[in-house]
């Protein structure tokens, strides 16, 4: 508990990590409450008011979009698509990744050289062909976008995490812990996860902005979430086709796509820079 | 005036002081020695001095050096004064040569930059000074990249870049740290040698080393100067009481302090143990080759080699860490499974190992108390977690740490208290055997003392057997009962403590004794006798490994392996045993 506490406090020093943290707490809190409070509702069209650039009336600070539906309301249905599609798919890698990895890494020898190479294979498919025929094979839906996402990711955390756990393997502190008898799932669980710990977060808040930038650029070709749903890579996507006569409909979702991103790749650098230090003090 | 002098210098990082008010000098052609333990300030002075100092030290007093002050002086200025006038040697040559560059064009290079030869006769020059340090066949070496040398080759290079420009003052940190002791003494006569009217600040940890090369020599404590003066006085009449200690910590060959053993029964016995290393596309490396060794209750067995003996595959094997190509491991009887994860409860619980990393060897994410009660965890379920708490607190009390480390974490534990945890670790399960593999050379002199102390208190208390792998002899006689010395896989000889140290038969033997540096300047040590350094283990040679270095090899020597044999008690593998 009191490692935990020594990470907390060195964590609350760093100012961009908190910085990016609070920025990122209130745009989820407004994502979630703000549709509350809004009167409207994200699928409900309104032929009367198309394009309405923002503004106070109708309480619709964002305007609307080509159907009508509030912008606003929508925008932060999107963010919490997004944010959501985004830690889902990074659990998704966290969880197969390191698992896959420790494994590889701790047993060695031939599984290693068979679980790599077939890590190597997939790396090998082109990721857009990937998810097409995923797309063509299955109906389009929710879940599928978390496999695919997840899908990619999960390469990487393996290969960092078993390169950690060849290393530390061949520590001592490993060494006597099999002198003394103490079991192999005990080392990996006791002995070589903690030490694992600090790289592994680093890595997750790394990907969330590339989970996110993936879901994106999937909505943004007409191969991610469905409408009336929506998320910022959609609401892009739908902003370029009007960006001559309404060009709020491209620029508030980017910049909130632009803001979530730079926040959590200064999370994930600052983090790194809390777990460094660990070994400076 | 003095070449260099040193006036009231303070370093500082932050808050913390690194150096407080240091004043000495070094005069024209003379050598001067630079000791204390690792902390005391020894490194950053030298740096200082040399300006290479990092960026946050924060710096106040005087250096000047041939009348110019080196604080704060310019880069440029900084620059021009180094390799010409003032060069230093690092602990580590692989370090401090540049990987990527040939060892020649790295010396030509600092020829040409400071206008000290022209292009057409810098190779010449550098030729001749790779020469003059000794590395054979000077024309391949020029041509060689640094890590294509040797541990020692490395270092010739690295003085032969030091001293090519002929600098006024050479400063040498931890020059020989790194090195085997034959090569050390090798190294040491070298630069003796080679500097003649070149000012020499050596800094060590080592008083012997000291004792042997330096006219004067300066005590750092905690980065204060506690005495100073010409050696032979110092180690005479040492007036502070820090020096007192550290001479009283110097490890000498002429002593033991080990009770003589009261031999029980035979616990543990290697019997023909080989180990082998497979690398692909290299042929195998023979790292130990039919080595015995039997050990019997409340007994201390060194086992002393230089580095690539396969003292520590030895001990690796003998515990199950690697695969024993062939030989077999018995335990009170028992014989054991090659791997430990086959090993009974029984065996896994009666041996155990302490590391030389002391911070490497336990988890860092793990507190003094999980640490040192794992084990318990392991071997005896049973116990509530109050028993193992008081188990866990008796151990560590017994290895003269308080309650108030069961919460720390291994990075807030100084090297000797982290060994100790170690120790406590290894000691819980009340083994039969422990091995210490290099237990003490991570550690300052007095550390190392305590530590040994609570290891021979231990034994006395108990009757653990252990076996004590270590390169360094002045240790070895301190705590050892009988002595097996290794080289290049295999035993060359296995002798009572007094009787080896007193007449050692194998040549061996005899010239490792003669390099040790003796603290102590009326009888320096560190003579060296042997020549060359221990060949690969990718290709041994003939015969006797030993013959290519041994002054008194024949032609059976080169042909036929010697068998062992016991002569008054002492078992050697040499044909000439009889006759030295």
């Amino acid at each position: 508990m009191r490692m935990l506490a020594d990470t907390l406090r060195r964590m609350s020093k760093s100012r961009s990590l908190m910085f990016s943290a609070g920025i990122l707490v209130s745009i989820v809190i407004v994502a979630i409450v703000g549709p509350m409070l809004s009167p409207h509702d994200y699928q409900q069209t309104d032929f009367d008011n198309l394009l309405h650039a923002p503004g106070r009336a109708h309480m619709q600070f964002f305007g609307t979009d080509d159907l009508g539906r509030d912008l606003f309301v929508r925008s932060m249905l999107g963010v919490q698509v997004t944010i959501v599609v985004a830690i889902v798919a990074s659990i998704v890698s966290l969880v197969i990744g390191v698992a896959y990895g420790a494994i590889a890494g701790y047993v060695g020898g031939r599984v290693d050289a068979v679980m790599m190479r077939f890590v190597d294979t997939l790396y090998a498919l082109p990721f857009i062909f990937f998810v097409i025929l995923l797309m063509v094979a299955f109906e389009r839906n929710f879940l599928l976008i978390f496999v695919a996402i997840g899908a990619i990711n999960w390469l990487d955390m393996a290969r960092i995490v078993r390169g950690q756990t060849l290393s530390l393997r061949e520590r001592e502190f490993v060494d006597a812990a099999r002198l003394t008898g103490v079991s192999a799932a005990r080392i990996i669980f006791r002995h070589i996860a903690p030490n694992l710990v600090g790289v592994v977060i680093v890595y997750v808040t790394l990907t969330i902005p590339q989970a996110i930038l993936v879901e994106s650029f999937l909505s943004f070709l007409g191969l991610g979430i469905q409408e009336p749903q929506t998320s910022l890579g959609a609401l892009v996507d739908a902003g370029v086709n009007q960006m001559e006569g309404a060009s709020w409909m491209l620029l508030i979702p980017a910049a909130l796509l632009a803001v979530i991103l730079l926040c959590f790749n200064f999370l994930g650098d600052a983090m790194r820079d809390v777990f460094d230090a660990k070994d400076a003090r | 005036m003095s070449l260099l002098s040193v006036d009231g210098l303070t370093i500082r990082y932050g808050d913390t002081p690194a150096v407080r008010d240091l004043s000495f000098t070094v005069e024209a052609g003379e050598s001067v020695g630079l000791v204390g333990e690792s902390g005391s300030g020894k490194t950053q002075t030298a740096l200082a001095v040399l300006g290479l100092l990092p960026a946050n030290a924060i710096t106040s007093g005087s250096i000047t050096f041939a009348n110019v002050e080196l604080l704060g002086a310019s880069e440029k200025a900084l620059n021009s004064l180094r390799a010409q006038k003032m060069a230093m040697v690092f602990q580590d040559p692989m370090q401090a040569l540049n990987p990527f560059a040939q060892i020649g064009a790295q010396l030509r290079r600092i020829l040409l930059r400071h206008g000290l030869a022209d292009r057409a006769d810098a190779r010449e020059k550098v030729l001749a000074m790779l020469e003059r340090v000794g590395l054979p066949d000077a024309r391949r070496q020029y041509a060689a990249y640094p890590h294509q040398l040797s541990g020692g080759m490395r270092q010739r290079a690295m003085i032969a870049a030091a001293l090519i420009a002929e600098p006024e003052l050479l400063i040498a940190d931890e020059p020989t740290t790194a090195l085997d002791v034959t090569v050390q003494a090798q190294i040491l006569e070298l630069l003796e040698v080679l500097r003649k009217d070149t000012a020499l600040l050596l800094i060590t940890h080592d008083l012997g080393v000291v004792a042997g090369h330096c006219e004067r020599m300066l005590v750092l404590e905690a980065g204060r100067l506690v005495e100073q003066g010409a050696t032979r006085d110092v180690f005479a009449r040492p007036q502070h009481e820090h020096t007192a200690r550290l001479l009283a910590a110097a490890p000498r060959l002429d002593r033991t302090d080990i009770p003589a053993a009261s031999p029980g029964e035979t616990v543990f016995e290697i019997d023909g143990a080989a180990v082998s290393y497979a690398e692909r596309g290299r042929e195998n490396l023979q790292a130990v080759r039919g080595v015995e060794l039997s050990l019997r209750a409340g007994e201390t067995v060194a086992v002393v080699g230089e580095s690539g003996s396969g003292k520590s595959s030895l001990a690796r094997a003998a515990l199950g860490l690697v695969p024993l190509q062939s030989g077999r491991v018995t335990f009170c009887g028992q014989v054991l499974e090659g791997r430990v994860q086959g090993r009974s409860k029984d065996a896994r619980r009666g041996l155990q190992l302490v590391f030389q990393d002391p911070v490497g060897s336990l988890n860092p994410q793990m507190r003094v108390s999980s640490i040192v009660g794992e084990p318990l965890l392991v071997h005896e379920s049973g116990v509530s977690a109050e028993m193992r708490r008081e188990r866990v607190v008796a151990i560590l009390m017994k290895t003269g740490l308080g309650k108030e480390y069961l919460d720390r974490y291994p990075h807030e534990l100084s090297g000797g208290q982290a060994q100790r945890v170690a120790i406590a670790r290894a000691l819980i399960l009340e083994p039969k055997v422990l091995v210490c593999d290099e237990a003490v050379a991570a550690l300052d002199g007095t550390v190392r003392e305590q530590v040994l102390g609570l290891l021979r208190d231990v034994q006395l208390e108990s009757g653990l057997a252990i076996v004590f792998i270590s390169h360094d002899l002045s240790v070895v006689r301190a705590i050892s009962h009988r002595v097996l010395v290794m080289y290049m896989g295999a035993l060359v000889e296995l002798a009572n403590n007094d009787t080896l140290f007193a007449g050692a038969r194998h040549p061996y033997t005899r010239a490792l004794l003669k390099a040790v540096p003796v603290p102590d300047p009326e009888h320096a040590g560190g003579k060296s006798t042997l020549a060359g350094e221990v060949p690969s283990a990718f290709s041994p040679p003939s015969g006797c490994a030993f013959h290519p270095r041994c002054p008194h090899a024949r032609d059976i020597c080169k042909t036929d392996t010697p068998k062992q044999r016991t002569l008054d008690g002492t078992t050697v593998a040499c044909h000439l045993a009889e006759e030295l």
